[in-house]
Order: C-alpha cells, then structure tokens, then sequence
C-alpha cells in the first residue's frame, strides 16, 4: 500500500516535472515577476543579489517601501541615474510597487564580508561611528534608525548589509554634495553632511566588513523610536 | 509694426475673445479638449520632471542651446491667462504670440497649423479649465547667433506652411482622419523625417525617417517599408504598437515610448485605427537597394558575425529565439524586423548597450524589459551581435563596427 503510494508519488512527480503547471500561453514568456524584471538582473543579481560589480547594489531583502522609494525617485529623475532614469521614465506607479515587492520578498544569502585594506585604526573609527556615532558633532549612530542589526526597518529604512564601501562611500558622498536627495525633512543629507571624507571611507569599511546576522529581515514597522523625523519613514 | 499690430490685435479682441470659456462653454467642449491636447502631446514638453502639470519649464536640448518650455496653464500673470481663443489659434496656426512675436519652432506649429479652428478652441477651452500656476517661465538659452529671434523668419521662409489640414475627397473618412492626427496634432513628422542643419524639415522629406538631434535615437521612416514604413503590416499590429506600445512586429522604446505613453494610449480605437489606416497608405514600394554594403572589409565582418553567434546564442536566444522569432508580443522578433534591419544600426546598438522597457500603457500595464548590455559586452561583442541580428535569418542589414558601438556608449540616456 505504502509502496504504491510512494510509486504514484513519484509518478505525479515525474508528470509535474515533465509538465510544469504555470499560466503561461504557449511561445509567451512566463506570466511572473522574476521574468518582467530581467532587465535589472544584469546589473542586480537574478534575485537581486548584487553583482560582481562593487556600484551597483543589492536589492533583495530591503523593505519595499524603501525600494519603492528609490524606483519613484529614479522614474522622476530626483535620483540621478542615467541608466536607471531611462529604464524607469515611462512604468506606471503600481508596476513599480510590484518590482518592490518582488525585491523585498528575495532573500539570497547575504555575501561574505568583503575583504579591505584600510587600517585597524580606520576599521575601529568606522566601528564607533556605526555604533555609538559622535554625539558631539550631532552624528547619530547608523544602528540607530537602520536598526540594531543593520537590517533597516519597514517600511522606508533599507538594510546597510550585503553592500560594497564603494557603493556605500559613492552613496554617502552623493547626500553630502547634494546629488542624492530624499523627502523632506531629508534625514541622510543632514547626518551625512557633518561626516568628514574620513568617517565615509571608515564607516563604508566597516560596515562592508560585517558578517552577516542570523536574522536578515528588516525589522517590523514602529519596532524602535527614530532619534529624529525622517521623510522617508513618515510616522 | 509691431505696435501697429497689437493695436489692430485690442480692436479685434473684443469681437473674437468671447465670454469666459469654462463659465459659458458646455463640459463636453472642455472634456474634447483634454482629448486633443492628449493627441498633442502637450504634456511631454510642457510638464517639467517632478513640475506642475503645464506650468513648462522642461529644458529642452537642442543643437542651437537649451530651450525651457512655457507655462500654459491659465495663470494671468506667467501663464496664457490672459490669451483669447483668437490668440490660442493663432499660436498653434502661425507660431505667433499674440504681440506677434515668433515661436521656436521646437513648439510643432508646422504641424499644428493643421489643426482645424473649433479643434484648438476646445484644447484652449480645456487648458482655460485646469488650476492655474504661478511659475515664471525661464529664459532660453541659446547660443549666439540664435539667441536672435528674427532668424526665425528666415526658418519659418525654408520649412513653414500655414494652413489648415485639407481633406483629399478622393479618400475615405477614416483614412483623412488618420491624415490629420499623423500631420497635425501628432506631429509625427518633427522627429520622423530628417532633421537638417538648419532645424527644419523639408516638405519632399516627410516622414522620410531622421536621427533626433541631441538625443541619438533615430526615427525611422515611416514611408520606406525597410525602415518603420508599415505597408506590409496588419492594420491590427499598427494600432496595437500606438495604443499599448506592443505588438506581433515589434516594441517601441525611447522617444517613442514617451508618444505611446504620454498620448497614443489616450485615444479612442476609432482615431487608433484611422492612424493605422493612414499610416499604412503612405508606404512607399521599396525602391531603394538592400543595405548589403559596408564599409567593413569581408573578412572582419565574417569574424565579427561568427563571434556574433557565439553572444547571441549565450545571451539572446533565450527570449528571441534561436532562429530570432522571439515571443511577440512581448519578447519582440527580431528576424525580418525592420527596425534591426535599416541603413542606421544607432536604435538596435542602444538597446543592446542599455536595454529599455515599452512604456507601461493601460493595455500593457506590467511590460518585459530587455536587459541592458553595457557592463557585460565589450565593444566587439556589442558590435558582433548587432551584425549578427542584422544579417542573420535573411535579415538585410549590414554589419557594424566596434568604433561606432564604442561612440554610442556615451550618448545621453534620457
């Protein structure tokens, strides 16, 4: 009895494989998300795990609302991009939605940490401007909104983890001189304005030299008290 | 002279301005109107990124300098809140303000002069109904000598004819229909036919096909059946491509993405099909040669098309088929393709190099994007695929080289 159960099993398996139950019509390509955004993969990851190319970033796992965010940016030209700017500028707002959801929901294991070649010095400058920032020069600690573990909170505060320092320093020098911009009151050009080019270069090393947590999703919305407002994440 | 006119211009404002047209107008004059201006495409020039809808503002790149588009909502102090419908007309027919100064001719007035007076009197009627905006429009900024208005007379002397659409009574309702959409407010000939050194387009030249000045995408002719010429597509697959920016034949992307997306979409089947009718009519038989020659010697181009294969097989096939069938719509053909096949390669190098999406349209809400190639291809490789696609499959295209697949790495994006 058992036997045949186990043989009709493996039979339905073998018919499933051999037919694979999708929508899809034939010579149409595959009714789902993963097919509609192979325009981002090259540069990506098929699912949204970066590439080998240290400025182009990982997407997967980061809140949705946060993708999303950017996706309108780029569409609207606030982030400049070009490449990015081009691929947008005529997708309707809900397709944008679904592009980030379908991002948010990836969870690719995060890289190793990427090797550098900065100094001990630099590495433990980067570690206390993460974790405790400089109250002194009003520099908030990064945990401190991108959450306790790095992993940002939903639905606007990305992860910091899985990231190249170049992508992260690029990032950070663009909310410096103003190239990156977020809705007002635009928290990261205010904290990223008092940073010198040293703290960039140390707090994108460390950051990047992190291994990964146990737990990688961002953490639910409201689960901390931002120390400040912030545009991206309204209350 | 000038003052002269404008005093002729207050004696006659009061016998052809009329009252108020949103408080006298019927809705339905206003509702006509936001429909025309959608055929216009107003908004793509007239609507900054992130702006007021109409307040202008756009910069628009131009070989001779930067040109901001003007405020049109109905502000009476920066926008045409003070214009009558005689001035709208006169505008849209002569390329005039209403001191009688001259437009730049980047506002399609030699296109619009078609437009039929009770037409332009609903899209002012409309433009009257929209919340005005207080925005100043901003100065052009164009580069000596053409910063000087008057050089637009002699512009508008070469490749400016006023006068309203004519229908040909020798042709069906439909097909004028689709005549005065394509001539007038589409204004399809301002990037479909080529565009001269002096910014204007010759009459013989019409929808004879042309590159975009500034931004590098050529507009394929849309009467030579080897380029965009639609004489042996189905009238479905021409109104398919304008209404959902899809279709069995091919994909728009680029500067015509934003036509479908922005206007096309709008329109009724009826005006779609009328369009498809007309465009189709005014294929041309192929009379010019296949574009087989190329300045490539023999052997480079045979190495550079296996090398070709090679790529295509690893990075293309998979979407456009083996033999370049594709899974149209939404993965388009490439093989017998006319947009891969023409004289200029400038359009299928681009979308190798930076890949696109059609526009999302309500018919084609969730589209595919092709990936864009730039990172992973060198200049060879781009070259060699695009000679591949161009001549495989009894495709007629000629090979291209590495140099020009290198020169379009830079080319303005958007």
């Amino acid at each position: 009895m058992l036997l045949r159960v186990i043989i009709i099993g493996l039979g339905l398996g073998f018919f499933a494989l051999t037919f694979p139950v999708s929508a899809q019509a034939p010579g149409q390509p595959p009714d789902t998300m993963a097919a509609r955004v192979e325009a981002c993969t090259p540069c990506h990851g098929n699912q949204g795990q970066g590439t080998s190319d240290v400025y182009f970033p990982r997407l997967a796992g980061k809140p949705a609302g946060y993708l999303y965010n950017q996706l309108l940016a780029f569409k609207n030209g606030r982030r400049k991009y070009p490449p990015m700017n081009y691929l947008l500028e005529y997708l309707g707002d809900p397709y944008l939605q679904e592009m980030a959801d379908y991002f948010a929901e990836q969870r690719p294991p995060l890289p190793a940490p990427a090797a550098n070649d900065v100094s001990k010095e630099v590495l433990q400058h980067g570690q206390t401007l993460v974790g405790r920032g400089d109250p002194a020069r009003q520099i908030p600690a990064c945990g401190s909104c991108h959450g306790p573990g790095l992993t940002g909170m939903e639905p606007g505060i990305p992860g910091l983890l899985g990231l190249r320092p170049n992508y992260i320093s690029s990032q950070l020098g663009a909310w410096r001189y103003g190239t990156r911009t977020a809705k007002s009151p635009d928290c990261m050009q205010q904290v990223a304005a008092r940073l010198t080019e040293a703290d960039v270069t140390a707090v994108a090393a460390y950051l990047a030299n992190r291994p990964a947590p146990v737990a990688i999703a961002p953490a639910p919305k409201g689960a901390y008290v931002l120390p400040f407002a912030c545009g991206s994440e309204p209350d | 002279m000038l003052s002269r006119a404008r005093i002729l211009g207050l004696l006659l404002l009061p016998l052809l301005a009329g009252p108020d047209a949103r408080a006298q107008q019927p809705g339905d004059l206003v509702n006509r109107g936001e429909y025309l201006a959608r055929a216009g495409d107003c908004i793509a020039c007239h609507t900054a990124p992130e702006g007021r809808t109409f307040a202008g503002g756009r910069a628009m790149p131009t070989p001779f300098g930067t040109l901001y588009s003007s405020n049109i909502t109905p502000d009476r102090e920066t926008g045409i809140g003070k214009w009558t419908t005689e001035d709208f007309y006169k505008a849209m027919h002569t390329g005039r303000f209403p001191d009688g100064g001259l437009m730049y001719p980047a506002m399609p007035f030699a296109s619009y002069t078609k437009v039929t007076q009770a037409d332009s009197a609903a899209i002012f009627a409309y433009l009257k109904s929209i919340p005005p905006v207080n925005q100043r429009n901003r100065e052009h900024d164009l580069r000596f000598p053409y910063s000087n208005r008057q050089l637009i007379l002699g512009w508008r002397t070469l490749f400016f004819t006023e006068g309203e659409y004519k229908p040909d009574p020798s042709k069906s309702d439909e097909w004028n229909r689709g005549a005065y959409l394509v001539e007038g407010l589409g204004h399809c000939g301002m990037c479909h036919s080529p565009i001269n050194a002096l910014g204007g387009t010759s009459q013989s030249d019409a929808f004879k096909g042309g590159l975009i000045p500034m931004q590098n995408w050529y507009a394929p002719s849309l009467t030579f059946n080897r380029e965009a010429g639609l004489g042996d597509w189905s009238l479905k697959d021409i109104a398919d491509l304008l209404k959902t920016g899809v279709s069995a034949r091919g994909v728009v992307y680029g500067p015509m993405a934003e036509v479908v997306h922005n206007s096309l979409q709008y329109l009724t089947d009826e005006d779609t099909n009328a369009m498809a009718v007309y465009l189709k009519s005014i294929a041309e038989p192929t009379t010019r040669p296949a574009a087989s020659s190329t300045a490539l010697p023999t052997t480079e181009s045979s190495l550079l098309i296996s090398l070709g294969k090679t790529v295509y097989d690893a990075r293309c096939a998979s979407c456009h088929g083996a033999q370049g069938e594709g899974q149209p719509p939404h993965w388009p053909p490439l093989a017998n393709n006319q947009s891969i096949e023409m004289e200029s390669a400038v359009n299928a190098i681009r979308m190798v190099l930076n890949g696109g999406y059609p526009p999302g349209t309500e018919g084609n809400p969730r589209p595919y994007g092709m990936p864009p190639f730039a990172g992973l291809l060198s200049d060879n490789e781009v070259a060699a695929v695009v000679s591949y696609i161009r001549t495989a499959w009894g495709n007629r295209g000629a090979p291209v080289s590495a140099r020009e697949a290198n020169e379009l790495r830079s080319v303005p994006l958007n």
